[in-house]
């Protein structure tokens, strides 16, 4: 399974992520924790997905916003924004407002291929779990988490800029 | 102006342990080309043609003289001795080694400078006027604003992979020096009949492979509100701008796309959300900054002192000839603004030596209350001079070659690196603004055209801001040779327009006589008292096409 940096720790990762879109009924998903794309978490909600709603998140690519999706978000327990090439930043916006626009307390993970150089920005918008591009070592990336000891401006981790907190 | 607390501080340096890593993994090879690229980026580090080039921030244009001499000291232990201010208020040089940026960082931090967004998908310095807080015109000085925002901006965690980079100019007088209506973001800072400061937002302005006027979307926004209608504006442009092409990427491609009227709903609702959040400028904040640019310590200048001035100026017609060109009115009587010119035939424009940056310092520190200006017409302005030491300045300027008396006119020319030294480059810029420096080497010649604003760019990028050049010359690519095309009537104020091209480009050698020829025309057809531009504007392209191919 392959590692994820789940706040300040490295964790297997347990859930697996749907690439299908054409998927139709909830009896078609394999066994497991599964992370849904978009398309088929909306079929799906429609006919209910109670019976394994803790097994279920959801990953939105990085053109889809939180306001497409259907059903009540906030008791999901996983949501994945997909950042296909690190330097499309689409995904932090994605994820702040998740958060402070749609009141999200699950688990928000970075997935795709975020680097190690971004993780204090995922942060500060409010992922708690990155899954880092191929070619590094989510262990050193640690490190990078702490490369910043005070921020100007405000962002889901500092609800107040640094002109609110200066003495 | 602005001096950093022990948390500015903080973060300077930060940033530099941060890159310092960076750079480190990357000669270890544990970050790839692609993975460095931005990261290096967006510390103003480029991988030029012949060397790397470090373009180091200078917010808002101004510096102390400490700072200068810092400038100095880099341009002499880590590049070739010298070093080039651009047409964004920054400083960039040429040859530093990559392995050495980290310890070049590292010392402008000590002075409190840094290479931070000055490249890269992400919000870039902030510029503005360089006569900001002395300007008899001005409404309000921008500089106090541009510092918040500058905050603001800096590693803005939502903002630093944006689908292009993103530019910002604020104006805070009635002429618009800062260029604001060819800008990603464009602030007009206005005072309403009430006394309360706001901003006329323009979005969507900008050059480049598609030049565009920006549009107003917002008028007199209350200043409190500035960061958070920028936070909204930017939000819409990092969900929806384009991401598949970039030379579509910018926002004014977006803006046009959606319409002005739309893109400005879209951002009205969004702002609608977090107008009152903590990011809602506090009057405490605001005036924290403001004191930080406080008016500088006047004197009373003696009336005799002037006089002595005036007949200095009878006696020498060089420096009246400087004195006419080269300072700048000051709301401040007794006082003046002096533009040191890097305009000298021969020199690149901008280009400034280790020496030159020194002798600045001095200049500052003797003349200008220790602080100068970098301007983005590529000069360097002393804001504070007494009017009773002009001469001696005069003096020194002559000696250390910023004297030429020919600011605002077509010598004063703005131009990019070009492909002497820059990757993207079609064309060289530099030769060409030589040729056209020699060939208009007569002073009295120039003081007939009057102002003229001249402006080359090496590409499409538009670092020269063709655009919005009087004359405008556009290095292109043909089959692997360089042309050069001419465009007319651009103008960057409030009534800003992109100019027209005249036709097919020019080779190097024949654009200096395709110049004179308009520029005669021009003498030819004006009213009393019509500049080019005026004449320009009511005669139109065809009668200097006419000249030009003839």
């Amino acid at each position: 399974m392959p590692d994820l940096i789940c706040g300040e720790r490295i964790i297997a990762d347990t859930w697996q992520r749907i690439t299908d879109t054409s998927l139709e009924r909830i009896d078609q998903l394999p066994e497991g924790q599964l992370l849904l794309p978009l398309e088929v978490w909306n079929r799906l909600a429609c006919d209910g997905l109670s019976s394994r709603s803790h097994e279920l998140g959801l990953w939105l690519s990085s053109g889809q916003l939180p306001d497409g999706v259907q059903g009540d978000l906030k008791s999901i327990p996983v949501i994945a924004v997909e950042f296909p090439v690190f330097a499309d930043g689409r995904g932090f916006s994605i994820g702040y407002l998740l958060r402070s626009r749609f009141g999200y307390s699950g688990q928000l993970r970075a997935i795709g291929a975020p680097i190690r150089d971004q993780l204090t920005y995922l942060r500060r918008c409010g992922f708690d779990a990155m899954q880092l591009a191929e070619n590094y070592d989510p262990v050193a990336a640690l490190a990078s988490l702490h490369d910043f000891s005070e921020v100007y401006q405000t962002s889901f981790d500092q609800p107040l800029p640094l002109f609110r907190r200066r003495s | 102006m602005y001096r950093y607390d022990h948390l500015d501080r903080q973060i300077v340096e930060d940033r530099v342990a941060q890159f310092r890593d960076q750079t480190e993994r990357y000669l270890r090879g544990e970050i790839s080309e692609d993975e460095f690229r931005p990261l290096r980026l967006q510390n103003g580090l480029y991988v030029q043609r012949l060397a790397p080039m470090l373009r180091v921030s200078i917010p808002y244009g101004l510096l102390s003289s400490e700072q200068v001499r810092m400038l100095a000291h880099i341009a002499r232990r880590y590049d070739k001795g010298y070093g080039h201010i651009t047409t964004r208020q920054n400083i960039q040089y040429n040859w530093p080694a990559l392995e050495d940026v980290p310890d070049i960082l590292a010392d402008l931090a000590s002075v409190e400078m840094h290479a931070i967004q000055t490249s890269g998908n992400c919000i870039r310095n902030f510029t503005t006027d360089q006569f900001a807080g002395i300007a008899p015109d001005e409404t309000l000085d921008p500089r106090p604003y541009c510092e918040i925002m500058r905050q603001w901006a800096t590693f803005h965690p939502e903002f630093a992979f944006l689908p292009r980079k993103f530019k910002i100019a604020v104006c805070g007088s009635e002429a618009d020096r800062a260029a604001i209506l060819v800008h990603d973001i464009g602030l007009n800072l206005v005072r309403d009949n009430n006394g309360d400061i706001g901003f006329d937002v323009y979005v969507g302005g900008g050059m480049g492979r598609t030049p565009v006027i920006g549009s107003l979307i917002r008028k007199n926004l209350p200043e409190e509100h500035i960061l958070t209608y920028l936070e909204a504006i930017l939000r819409i442009y990092n969900l929806f701008g384009n991401r598949d092409n970039k030379f579509k990427a910018r926002i004014k491609i977006l803006v046009r796309a959606m319409g002005a009227e739309a893109f400005a709903a879209k951002v009205e609702r969004e702002w609608a959300a977090i107008k009152d959040s903590a990011s809602r400028l506090t009057q405490q904040e605001i005036d924290r900054v403001k004191a930080h640019f406080p008016s500088q310590p006047y004197q009373r200048v003696a009336p005799e002192a002037l006089n002595r001035i005036e007949s200095l100026k009878l006696e020498n017609i060089e420096f009246q000839r400087w004195l006419n060109r080269n300072t700048q009115a000051h709301k401040q009587p007794g006082y003046a603004a002096v533009t040191l010119s890097l305009k000298r035939v021969g020199i690149p424009p901008g280009d400034v030596t280790a020496e030159q940056l020194d002798a600045i310092a001095d200049l500052c520190d003797r003349y200008s209350f220790g602080e100068a200006r970098t301007t983005h017409e590529q000069n360097i302005v002393l804001a504070d001079v007494r009017r009773d030491e002009l001469y001696d300045l005069w003096q020194e300027c002559c000696r250390l070659g910023f004297a030429a008396p020919t600011v605002g006119t077509l010598s004063d020319i703005i131009c990019c690196p070009g492909g002497d030294f820059c990757s993207l480059a079609n064309a060289k810029s530099i030769p060409v603004a030589e040729a056209i420096q020699r060939r208009f080497d007569n002073i009295d010649y120039l003081y007939d055209l009057g102002d003229i604003d001249l402006n080359i760019s090496g590409c499409m990028n538009a670092c020269g801001h063709h655009h919005v050049g009087h004359i405008g010359i556009l290095g292109v690519d043909k089959k692997g040779e360089e042309w050069f095309q001419i465009q007319l009537g651009g103008n960057q104020g409030k009534d800003a327009s992109l100019a027209e091209v005249l036709g097919p480009s020019f080779s190097r050698d024949d654009v200096p006589e395709v110049i004179e020829r308009i520029l005669t025309r021009y003498l030819e057809l004006r009213l009393p008292g019509e500049s080019f531009l005026e004449a320009y504007r009511r005669l139109g392209l065809q009668v200097f096409k006419e000249v030009a191919y003839a």
